[in-house]
């Protein structure tokens, strides 16, 4: 496939390459990176740019890789008029993303203690498998949290009135309705509130110093002060009920396309009209998946400040528990972008790419309008992580959109050949960084040499303009399931 | 009986791949159903204590193979099972009926050897064939 350079960190590839494609595909990277990649991505992000609708460009972010219909790292934006919605352009764990906390405690009161704490989170957090969270709700509940959110977990006492203003959309997006959701979903999701999941998903204990802080008024302003600063960061997501709802919409769509005279390059790439029955459905379905990963993440904080607060015989406001901010990177928007000089509402889908506003923008909470939104970019569990900023070109460059974390660059199995569950652990605890694991095959698969660079990655987007590096964020201890 | 299924390492990045065969439909289903939980956990260590029965139907028996994988992960989360025997009737009238008894117990993660968590069944290279020697294949990638 013809791929060509438009700058170091940008690559394109025309129309032409492919029957169909309505707009150029472009793909953010360095030319290691690209190199790297393998070629489902080109594939897969040339058979986006050929759904009906799509504006501009279809984006591939630097960690991108295969997925199923769009790669992850893929970004793509549709007039609502004509365009569609497509359950592939958000993934199946619709909302996984990621939420960073803040606290007040350095590594020199955490280290005699993290063994203890990682053991309380581990049985107050549960992951894996099977996992039931300790929220117990009546599947009637259910309906209340997927169409409030955030704002159900703060009116039962699982949240601060000020974690509403450091979560994305406030923790909560518009337009949920209960009855676009099937009951599969809530028996799948009911007994999982508070519960983080497998594979690449994690609870992470992490460290800012001052020589990994980039830019040290910015990360004041995110509540980072570096001196070996104790942080807490979450991956995770919508657990079965938004794997449900991503099942049966593309169920849905796969025949619902005859209908509309769709045709795709490929059946994850199933989709609708935006505005017809299906489309709106999905999207509203969508919207209490969304929700739940929130409401999720927000009783997974809860249950964080309650182990500190048990180990540290310490209030967690005291401790300074605050959230920093919450990112979905699996979900799609509607949001208003230019397009040929006026202000147009576009559906952007995000799959394995977070939304990075700039300062000014409205989305923005108050509290860091002037600064931008933050990103929080997860890494693997050797290398560390990232909080980096959104910017204003952002909103021209990539429809307000940057990386969500490495991305993979080896298989599970290639992982799991290369080390032990157990070996990998006890190398991780000689580099400093404890280790929780339900599964151990399941650890080793998340090694860090199965990862891209992640500080390749953040670069990449840093010099593009789109994100700014804030804080580079080491591990110290991990739970996975 | 010749059902069995291969799981096909590094084909794609980060999920689960395999292979199912069967000399027939049912037995096709019977070892789809049991390569899906061996992804997630090590099914000899699972006791068939309880006892589930699954009946769908589709004119097409490939979405009726993405249907039972479906509804297999939604009851690995709404009733907490592993299940790992699975005894499929499978009839063609107009459409495809299957009638399935599957037993399994609940989900111990000191006992069954946790693997990966099985999040949805994809279409990606989803493909049930019959060979030229009238058995049955069908590929399929799990999303976890």
């Amino acid at each position: 496939m013809q791929i060509n350079k438009i700058t170091d960190y940008l690559w394109e590839i025309p129309p032409t390459e492919k029957e169909g494609m309505r707009v150029p595909a472009r793909i953010y990277a360095s030319e290691k990176l690209l190199k790297e990649m393998d070629q489902g991505v080109f594939e897969q992000i040339t058979n986006v740019a050929c759904l009906p609708g799509i504006q501009k460009y279809a984006l591939c972010m630097p960690d991108g890789h295969w997925g199923y219909g769009f790669p992850i790292g893929g970004v793509a934006a549709f007039s609502l008029n004509d365009g569609v919605i497509s359950p592939g352009g958000i993934g199946f764990d619709i909302n996984c993303g990621m939420r960073l906390i803040r606290t007040d405690l350095t590594l020199a009161d955490v280290q005699p203690r993290l063994k203890d704490l990682l053991n309380v989170l581990f049985n107050k957090v549960p992951a894996g498998v099977g996992a039931k969270g300790f929220v117990k709700i009546e599947k009637k509940e259910m309906a209340e949290v997927m169409t409030r959110g955030l704002n159900w977990c703060i009116k039962k006492g699982y949240g601060w009135a000020q974690d509403r203003d450091r979560v994305e959309g406030g923790g909560c997006l518009p337009g949920g309705d209960a009855s676009h959701v099937s009951a599969h979903a809530v028996e799948r999701g009911v007994g999982q509130l508070g519960t983080l999941g497998s594979g690449n998903h994690y609870l992470e204990i992490q460290v800012a110093s001052n020589e990994n802080i980039y830019d040290e008024r910015l990360a004041r302003a995110l509540g980072i002060f570096g001196r070996d600063q104790v942080v807490i960061m979450v991956h995770c997501g919508s657990r079965g009920f938004g794997h449900q709802i991503a099942t049966d919409y593309l169920r849905v769509f796969d025949s619902a396309m005859k209908k509309y005279g769709i045709t795709v390059r490929d059946r994850q790439l199933g989709c609708a009209p935006f505005r017809s029955p299906e489309g709106q459905a999905y999207l509203s379905a969508m919207a209490c998946a969304a929700n739940m990963a929130f409401a999720n993440r927000q009783v997974i904080t809860h249950r964080i400040r309650e182990a500190f607060s048990q180990v540290f015989n310490e209030d967690a406001e005291r401790l300074g528990l605050e959230t920093v901010y919450d990112v979905a990177h699996n979900v799609a928007k509607v949001e208003t972008y230019e397009i040929n000089g006026k202000p147009t509402e576009l559906l952007v889908h995000r799959k394995g790419s977070t939304r990075c506003f700039g300062p000014g923008r409205t989305e923005v909470p108050t509290l860091y309008r002037d600064w931008g939104q933050p990103v929080i970019v997860g890494g693997s569990m050797e290398t560390g992580s990232y909080l980096c900023v959104g910017t204003q070109k952002a909103e021209t460059e990539t429809f307000g959109s940057t990386m969500h974390g490495s991305g993979r660059t080896m298989s599970r199995h290639a992982a799991k050949r290369m080390i032990r569950g157990t070996d990998l652990q006890r190398r991780m605890e000689e580099h400093g960084i404890l280790v929780k694991a339900v599964s151990m095959s399941g650890l080793a698969e998340e090694a860090g040499a199965a990862y891209k660079d992640i500080s390749e990655v953040v670069d990449t987007m840093d010099a593009v303009g789109v994100s700014k590096k804030v804080v580079q964020l080491k591990p110290i201890a991990n739970i996975k399931g | 009986m010749t059902q069995s299924y291969t799981f096909l390492e590094d084909q794609v990045i980060s999920d689960l791949v395999f292979e199912a065969t069967g000399d027939t439909p049912a037995e096709l289903f019977q070892a789809a159903g049991l390569a899906l939980f061996e992804g997630m956990a090590d099914t000899g260590r699972v006791q068939p204590r309880i006892r589930k029965e699954i009946r769908l139907k589709h004119a097409q028996i490939d979405q009726l193979l993405y249907d039972w994988l479906s509804e297999l992960i939604y009851l690995k989360d709404a009733a907490g099972l592993l299940f790992k025997e699975f005894s499929v009737q499978l009839n063609q009238n107009a459409e495809w009926n299957l009638v399935a008894t599957v037993r399994g117990e609940p989900i111990d993660p000191k006992r069954h050897g946790l693997r990966a968590d099985a999040k949805a069944v994809t279409y990606h290279q989803f493909d049930v064939v019959q060979t030229e020697t009238g058995g049955w294949k069908a590929r399929v990638v799990v999303d976890i």
